[in-house]
């Protein structure tokens, strides 16, 4: 059968592939693409291929592409954001943030859009986003922040901090903030010390959320939820500034 | 013993013509500048570095750390210059090169001064800058590689005041090379931020050594003009010339560092990431338009070129004057470059957010740049006085 005549059949999709041959190729960390024929696969890339026409901008890590024994990140599913900031506060309490203006470790960022007169609110949480090539990590001159080798979460060891704000300035997300009590950096470490450490499986954030908006946990863990949404066929994830080339491990979609 | 032999280097040394009323009180003038503005930076450690300057999250470096950035630029310059005389020999500037040297380590002293008092920490630095180095970061090498040139200025420093002509020489060398990777690391520290689209690109290195040739021959216009002013001297002929030397080499580096400026700016209008282009508004039409414009294009650098030709470089007041303009104009762009590459929101769009933060300094971040400025021009002073026959006579090899 040449291209052309192929192009005439009518595409029967993935829908009729049965789930567990699905499952097959995704863990072989194929996508599929294209159309689907008579019980023969016409077109196969791989996931990373694959989320980068979809997802234009960002590389979700496939396998074999975990540095970390676990690898911790979230998604954020946005539209579901009613900006309570019941988060917000959950993290402050769990984390002893200081009351100061400008101390935070997550935030809900707002934009209200007008179309015919009629208002769009959205929401949009932020938080350390846990870069895999962390600027952060590579400015400081001491080594105070690190990534974690069992974990991948970039930590602060305080003691070491100068207050040079170099790491400040290097970040691409604004997560960074001077913790006047520590009189160093600080930041969000998804709890690492204060939830992880007992056994918690989720951040204060995400156990916060009425919405559940926040799905944390072990990207290579295939039986969590986060690797699934993050492994769900044609649904449009993305990072913020994956421009500046920091490879973040929080995620963006619509859910 | 010692004793002896100091007292005699330094009756060798010193400058009695300088031990006049007037001096004794612009020296003194001088310290009391240093130590009042200075002590607004040590108020930092008693109140908080948070409570008494006026940075934040969103812009983390401010004044301070653009003024360190003009000091520290400033020595390389000299420094550099320094050894090019003191190893090629041959240049005229060797004339006046010992009183390069001083003054690259007075001006570094001035940035030490300044990012000492704007580092939240600096007792943690020297602990764990030797117990927990990161080779990968600019900050690091910057830091280390300034205090290696300090280090090496100072030997070689002692070797020309003692006549250990050899010794100076190497120090020389090796202290020339320590400011100018020194430099191309502080240049890194911004150029390595993709963050920054500002800041970020290969061309910010080179621009911050172009900058050390124009801040470092400017600098040496302007004290070795000055240093024959406090004597109320007229300059030899032979210093003259390695003035005009100097004042050459700031005229050529002046073209070339507009041209870099130029062409940095154009770049972000041609495309690239929006935020280096609304970083570039700032300066263009925007919050540091007055800056840019008045201070750093108007007097910083087309008012010294219109002195320099009217000078035809033989008019020392008039460059003296020029070379003023020029190290104003150069405090200004090392300021609006570290505003402008922080003052747009990362998150522009969201929250509502003004499309430039705003930042002024505080009273108390005036008051340390004062103080550094103090420290420089104290250091001038103390050097003329106690060393100025080493920097009024023939180089030392
Ligand atoms: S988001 Fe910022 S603080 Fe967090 S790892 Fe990335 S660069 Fe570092
Ligand atoms: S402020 Fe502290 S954590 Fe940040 S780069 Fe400097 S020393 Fe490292």
């Amino acid at each position: 059968m040449n291209i052309e005549d192929l192009e005439k059949e009518k595409n029967e999709g993935i829908g009729s592939l049965p789930l567990q041959e699905r499952r097959e190729f995704l863990k072989m960390g194929l996508a599929l693409t294209g159309v689907f024929l008579g019980g023969s696969i016409l077109s196969m890339t791989s996931i990373s291929h694959a989320s980068n026409q979809k997802n234009a901008d960002m590389d979700i890590p496939s396998e074999g592409q975990y540095p970390y024994p676990k690898h911790y990140g979230m998604i954020m599913r946005q539209n579901r954001c009613v900006g309570c900031e019941l988060c917000v506060e959950a993290c402050k309490q769990s984390n002893h943030v200081p009351n100061d203006h400008g101390a935070w470790r997550t935030a809900i960022q707002e934009k209200i859009t007008r179309e015919n007169s009629t208002e769009k609110r959205e929401f949009r949480p932020v938080l350390c986003n846990q870069c895999n090539r962390p600027p952060c990590v590579r400015v400081c001159p001491t080594k105070a922040t690190y990534k974690d080798p069992e974990t991948g979460i970039v930590v602060m060891d305080y003691k070491k901090c100068i207050g040079c704000k170099t790491c400040m300035a290097a970040c691409p997300y604004n997560a960074r903030y001077f913790n006047e009590e520590k009189y160093a950096i600080d930041k969000c470490n998804f709890c690492i010390d204060t939830r992880l450490a007992e056994g918690k499986k989720e951040t204060a954030c995400a156990a916060a959320c009425p919405a559940r908006v926040r799905i944390f946990g072990d990207l290579k863990d295939k039986s969590t939820e986060i690797y699934r949404l993050l492994h769900t066929p044609d649904s449009k994830i993305w990072v913020l500034r994956p421009d500046t080339g920091a490879l973040p491990n929080v995620f963006y979609m619509n859910a | 013993m010692s004793n002896i032999s100091l007292s005699a280097i330094f009756a060798e040394t010193a400058e009695p013509c300088l031990a006049t009323p007037e001096m004794n009180r612009a020296t003194i003038f001088f310290l009391i500048v240093t130590v009042v503005g200075l002590s607004c930076g040590v108020l930092a450690f008693i109140f908080g570095h948070h409570t008494i300057y006026n940075n934040t999250r969103e812009m983390p470096w401010g004044m301070l750390i653009s003024t360190y950035a003009f000091w520290a630029i400033t020595s390389t310059g000299l420094c550099m210059y320094a050894a090019m005389s003191h190893v090629f020999g041959g240049t005229r500037m060797g004339m006046i090169s010992n009183r390069m040297v001083w003054m690259s380590i007075i001006c570094i002293m001035g940035a030490f001064a300044t990012i000492g008092v704007e580092i939240a920490s600096p007792h943690r630095m020297l602990l764990y800058n030797i117990i927990s180095p990161n080779p990968l970061s600019n900050i690091w090498w910057m830091g280390t590689l300034y205090g290696l040139a300090v280090g090496c200025m100072i030997i070689e420093f002692a070797g020309i005041v003692t006549g250990l002509g050899k010794l100076a020489l190497v120090m020389g060398v090796f202290g020339a090379l320590a400011e100018v990777l020194a430099n191309s690391c502080l240049g890194g520290v911004f150029a390595t931020l993709p963050a920054r689209p500002y800041w970020y690109g290969a061309q910010l290195p080179i621009y911050f050594l172009t900058s050390a040739f124009l801040s470092g021959a400017a600098a040496a216009v302007l004290f070795n003009y000055l240093a024959y002013r406090i004597r109320n001297e007229k300059m030899s002929t032979t210093v003259h010339l390695a003035v005009k030397s100097a004042g050459k080499a700031m005229t050529l580096v002046l073209i070339l560092y507009s041209v870099a400026t130029f062409w940095r700016l154009v770049s972000f209008y041609v495309g690239g990431p929006e935020l280096g282009r609304t970083a570039a508004d700032a300066l263009i039409t925007g919050p540091l338009a007055l800056n840019f414009w008045v201070l750093e294009v108007g007097i910083g650098l087309i008012i010294p070129i219109v002195l320099i030709i009217l000078s035809r470089l033989e008019n020392m007041s008039m460059l003296a004057f020029a070379g003023f303009l020029i190290l104003v104009g150069q405090f200004v762009a090392r300021y609006d470059l570290v505003v402008a590459g922080q003052n747009v929101p990362q998150n522009l769009g969201w929250d509502n957010l003004p499309t430039h933060f705003s930042y002024v300094p505080s009273f108390f971040e005036f008051g340390v740049i004062a103080g550094s400025i103090g420290v420089v021009a104290f250091g001038f002073l103390m050097g003329e006085r106690v060393f100025g026959k080493t920097f009024t006579q023939k180089e030392h090899h």
